[in-house]
């Protein structure tokens, strides 16, 4: 190989093969439906679908941050889509009748309430994340069905709707939104301990728990957090459409793991981080935004985001474990 | 092997207490439930509503078996009610299609068997987290079966099959006939065979099995093709009670499930439990709906009270497993 094809960015080249392996499939992936979409529509590339797209992936971002916390500690948070639903409907209800403030701490608080729920069944009881999560998403679920009785309330206060549907210029406020979120949770992954403490717990739980760590506290923390982000997503989203229903967030479980797959965030945890999941979003967006452009039914869509799930999680476990091998076998570096 | 055969044979005849305490909670919930509806909805007892709870509980045990197997082996499988919902479906197009009803029935199960070996293979051969895999099989099984009706029932069945639910075979109703013989079909599978031993050591020790040179990959892809199998069964009885084939039907009945296998004892680790608790588990949870159903609570508080039990019975198996 020559030189030049080697000169790779440095933070690239320090990448483990199989992290480079992630980066490279997921640049790919972005260039090319990019490419595809321009093509095959000419309405993909207008200023108003473009923001179009970015206002989605916001969206699918606050969405599945905190999901990513939770996987990089190698756990899983299932309830997220029902958590959004049950605490945007609390909040509708409030909101609806003026109480905006009220509304809005009533949601964050459901959202807590769930999280702090999860993390207790996780450490404390020690429970599988992913049976615990289950559980809470069908009662979650159940009580959003029962708090509306098959109602929709819809309609709210102008002001409450700007964080889902304003502009700031020309760009939405969900994407002002998407970036200070974006610019907190790197902070606390990169600079805080609990940050460090998220990464060791998924790399390895027994030696974090031994170095003394305060791996419950730590795990109940991310799992709250998750919660309440849920929720604040919940708002965006019914800001957004102006209205909420029993039905909200049931659909968006999948599209929320996807992100964070898509992300090349590992599900044993420990691997990948906060900046994968904009991207994982940006790249979910534009797929929903490519097959409404291309009319596809919408039936397709559980079926795409299912998709997406298995052959990014595939490509990761399979591919990055060959490239790997591969460069062990040679004894170097790429 | 069951928790009171273990005790019987490590201990010779096992005192009423040791029975209780090991006992899965299903017995316990199943007593206090008819109890309490006995003295509360004297209807509960009635023939006819016993019966109804009965063929009600079929499809929920026949898909619950296929669900400890996977369960043992230390995985999950939540696609099982799309898998249901889109067996349906192919088998209700075909016959709706004209194709004879031997050919629907084999379309159905041999689309519960893809999904079951493609959720085995990406899970024993690629390493995928089984919640994810079947997280995503889901998606696409739910996908296929909207894109086939338009998100309509499939309607205008041949009578033939309403025989899977109205049937009788020596003055049986054959959803329980086919239950039975299903679950039969499982015991000696899961306690008669190398097959079952190895399920129990898949979840029990998954690396002493690879090392003794037992091809795991194999067994596992086997659990999950079962388990899809099963979920096409459960979709001809499911399919004949409704007499049409709803792509959305069974939605979610993978969780009532999971409820019946957590509640029957099977625990999520070490490949503890078995099929005699999950029979028990799945009539506990089918008495639940019906209760609550008689006492006039509705769906939505049902499915609350469904998670709270799952939690409830895990978090019960994980605080006496530490003691």
């Amino acid at each position: 190989m020559t030189q030049g094809m080697l000169a790779l960015p440095r933070f690239l080249a320090r990448l483990p093969a199989d992290r480079l392996f992630v980066v490279v499939t997921r640049a790919t992936a972005l260039v090319a439906i990019v490419l595809v979409l321009s093509l095959l529509s000419p309405h993909f590339f207008t200023f108003q679908n473009l923001m179009n797209v970015l206002r989605q992936a916001s969206l699918q971002f606050i969405l599945s941050a905190g999901l990513t916390l939770v996987i990089l500690t190698g756990g899983i948070d299932l309830s997220v889509g029902a958590v959004l639903g049950l605490s945007a409907c609390l909040g509708a209800s409030l909101i609806v009748s003026g109480h905006v403030a009220l509304g809005i701490a009533a949601a964050l608080a459901a959202g807590l309430a769930c999280g702090l729920a999860n993390g207790m069944l996780v450490t404390q009881l020690r429970i599988p994340a992913f049976i615990a999560t289950y559980g809470m998403l069908w009662i979650a679920h159940g009580l959003t069905y029962v708090f509306m009785k098959g109602e929709v309330i819809h309609g709210f206060d102008k002001g409450f709707r700007f964080i889902g549907a304003g502009h700031v210029g020309p760009i939405p406020a969900p994407v002002i939104a998407a970036a200070i979120l974006l610019g907190l949770l790197y902070v606390l992954l990169h600079h805080t301990r609990l940050g460090r403490g998220i990464y060791a717990i998924g790399g390895n739980p027994v030696a974090a728990r031994l170095s003394g760590m305060p791996v419950n506290r730590y795990l109940i923390t991310v799992y709250a957090l998750s919660g309440v982000l849920a929720a604040f997503a919940g708002l965006v989203v019914i800001a957004r459409v102006n209205a909420a229903d029993p039905g909200t967030g049931e659909e968006l479980l999948l599209a929320a793991i996807a992100a964070v797959c898509l992300g090349g965030t590992s599900l044993f945890g420990g691997q990948g981080g906060i900046g994968g999941t904009i991207v994982g979003s940006l790249i979910l967006a534009l797929v929903i935004n490519g097959m409404n452009l291309l009319n596809v039914s919408t039936f397709w869509q559980a079926g795409g985001m299912g998709l997406i799930v298995l052959v990014s999680v595939f490509a990761d476990q399979v591919g990055g474990r060959r490239v790997n091998a591969a460069v062990h076998h040679r004894g170097g570096k790429p | 092997m069951n928790a009171p055969a273990a005790i019987a044979t490590h201990a010779g005849r096992p005192s009423v207490r040791q029975l209780l305490a090991a006992a899965p909670g299903a017995v316990y919930l199943l007593v206090i439930l008819c109890a309490l509806l006995a003295v509360w909805r004297p209807e509960f007892l009635s023939a006819a509503n016993l019966t109804n709870v009965a063929l009600q509980v079929a499809v929920l045990v026949i898909v619950s078996l296929g669900m400890t197997l996977v369960i043992l082996t230390e995985g999950i499988d939540l696609s099982l009610g799309a898998v249901l919902g889109l067996a349906g479906v192919v088998m209700g197009l075909a016959l709706v299609g004209g194709y004879p009803f031997p050919l629907a029935i084999a379309a159905a199960l041999a689309v519960g068997l893809a999904f079951g070996l493609a959720n085995g293979a990406l899970i024993a051969w690629a390493g995928m987290p089984p919640f994810i895999v079947t997280l995503g099989t889901l998606g696409i099984a739910h996908s296929l079966a909207m894109v086939l009706t338009h998100g309509n029932s499939v309607t205008g069945l041949p009578a033939q099959v309403r025989w899977f639910n109205e049937g009788q075979v020596l003055g049986f109703p054959v959803p329980l006939v086919a239950t039975a013989v299903l679950f039969l079909l499982t015991y000696l599978l899961l306690y008669h065979t190398r097959f079952g031993r190895y399920v129990f050591a898949i979840g029990g020790n998954r690396r002493a099995l690879a090392l003794s040179g037992v091809r795991v990959s194999a067994y596992l892809i086997a659990v999950y093709a079962f388990a899809g199998a099963m979920a096409a069964a459960a979709s001809f009885v499911m399919t004949a009670r409704m007499n049409a084939a709803h792509p959305t039907i069974a939605l979610g009945l993978e969780f009532d499930a999971i409820a019946a296998v957590v509640l029957g004892g099977t625990s999520f680790e070490k490949g503890r439990g078995g099929i005699v608790g999950t029979l028990a588990g799945a009539a506990a949870v089918g008495v639940l709906r019906n209760g609550l159903n008689l006492l006039g609570v509705s769906a939505e508080w049902q499915v609350a009270a469904i998670g709270l039990v799952i939690i409830g019975g895990v978090a019960f198996d994980s605080i006496r497993g530490r003691t």
